[in-house]
């Protein structure tokens, strides 16, 4: 049994449009490295020069987040779903922190 | 009972409660595992933001920065904006919000009602029209003054000086404090507390995950994370989906009589899960999460009628939490 992947619309242009692909791996990084050898350079946006999780990258093992399961170093397990997201103030494109960055960085009213 | 000289004076102070119903069952002779709610939904204005909104204005005036008569300007649709209008009306400023033209009509009416003025930014531009839109409002109104809640210090304070020691007064053999993540403010400040005061306390994250319309084709390069958050003072961080949430906070009321907004629902899904964690490894605990608000202004949403099913479709798209 592989490891269910959910991708974002974002990032469907590596997997050929799918939604969720499937991949397996020992461990967070296995999996990237196994899907990247499908998915041509999904692995290089989701997986730093470094190699580490890129900061605007939040990826969950069965809902949870994987920087508090060892980041890339997490391990998986048959059967697990993992799901790749934008990293978005309280999970969402919140408008007012949107804008609320904008005008910090540029206006005399955020000082 | 108590007796306050003003409604600011009312804000938190809220009840712990506990709900024995839906916590999990225990073996017989395993040590006991408690889930306990804090009704932030008791403040001042129904929400925990009435905390972090007080916080961020005295903080303004005592820094110097708000003087009598000023304008705040803040870009939000939501909870803080209406703690904002209720605390700005009371000490003599003025609120401006910004919020983007497809908002619902109840925060446009209640932000109306508490004495806010609105100026809408058009939808149809996303992100990048409402930074342009605050932008030239700023450009315009350079004595405006932003609080910028998701770095601002006194949001987090708010609940370090607060939230969290009420929890430890009213809860001293806390083992997890479980709340929401959007600005931060209250995990960072009550996690910090906690985490000073009681050894080995998990503080536990649940973050909203919409659905697909709600992340469209975002670029990652553009990401954003809160200049408040401060991994290091998490120890677990649940993301939790719109049918996830909606099941929970209908089990909250069906259950235990609790009638939350459907963000109370996704922090009551990661509860309940390192609640039947401790069940699972016999260990003791008292888990302590946040009613962020109540249910009221979510009623429009759908979210409370019909199949899950139903209830997931008619959220598709909208920022429930």
């Amino acid at each position: 049994m592989a490891i269910e992947v959910r991708i974002p619309t974002i990032l469907r242009s590596h997997t050929g449009g799918a939604k969720i692909v499937e991949g397996t791996g020992d461990t967070l990084g296995d999996l990237f490295a196994d899907l990247d050898s499908r998915h041509d350079g999904l692995k290089g946006r989701l997986v730093t020069d470094t190699g580490a999780l890129h900061r605007f990258v939040n990826v969950y093992i069965n809902d949870e987040d994987v920087r508090f399961l060892g980041a890339l170093e997490a391990k998986l397990n048959d059967g697990d779903s993992v799901t790749i997201l934008p990293a978005v103030a309280g999970g969402a494109p919140d408008f007012a922190a949107v804008a609320a960055r904008g005008l910090r960085a540029g206006s005399p009213a955020a000082r | 009972m108590a007796r306050y000289d003003s409604l600011l004076d009312a804000s938190g102070g809220t009840p712990l409660v506990g709900l024995p119903r839906l916590a999990p069952a225990v073996p017989a002779g395993a040590p006991p595992v408690r889930l306990w709610a804090k009704l932030e939904d008791r403040n001042p204005t129904g929400s925990i933001k009435d905390r972090a909104a007080l916080f961020m204005v005295r903080a303004a005036e005592e820094a110097g920065r708000l003087r009598p008569g000023a304008t705040i300007f803040e870009p939000t649709s939501g909870n803080t904006g209406i703690a904002l209008a209720m605390v700005a009306k009371l000490r003599g400023y003025r609120l401006v919000c910004v919020l983007p033209e497809n908002v619902s009509t109840e925060r446009v009416q209640l932000l109306r009602m508490y004495g806010a003025e609105i100026i809408f930014s058009p939808a149809a531009g996303g992100s990048n029209q409402a930074v342009a839109t605050a932008k030239q409002i700023a450009a315009e109104h350079p004595d405006w003054v932003l609080l910028y809640q998701y770095g601002n210090e006194a949001n987090a304070k708010a609940h370090y000086l607060t939230t969290g020691p009420e929890l430890l007064q009213d809860l001293p053999t806390i083992t997890h404090f479980v709340a929401g993540l959007g600005t931060t403010g209250t995990l960072m400040g009550t996690g910090r507390y906690l985490r000073e005061k009681v050894a080995g306390v998990q503080v536990v994250a649940a973050e909203p995950r919409y659905g697909e319309l709600v992340y469209g084709l975002r670029n990652i390069d553009e990401g954003y994370v809160p200049e408040l958050y401060d991994a290091s003072v998490l120890t677990r961080r649940f993301s939790v989906g719109t049918r996830d949430a909606v099941l929970r906070t209908r089990q909250l009321v069906e259950v235990e009589g609790l009638f939350a907004g459907l963000s109370t629902g996704a922090i009551l899904h990661a509860a309940l899960a390192v609640a039947h964690e401790a069940v699972r490894e016999g260990r003791r605990a008292d888990v302590a999460f946040v009613v962020a608000d109540a249910g009221w202004k979510y009623l429009s949403t759908g979210a409370y009628d019909g199949t899950l099913a139903e209830a997931e479709e008619a959220l598709e798209g909208q920022l429930w939490a």
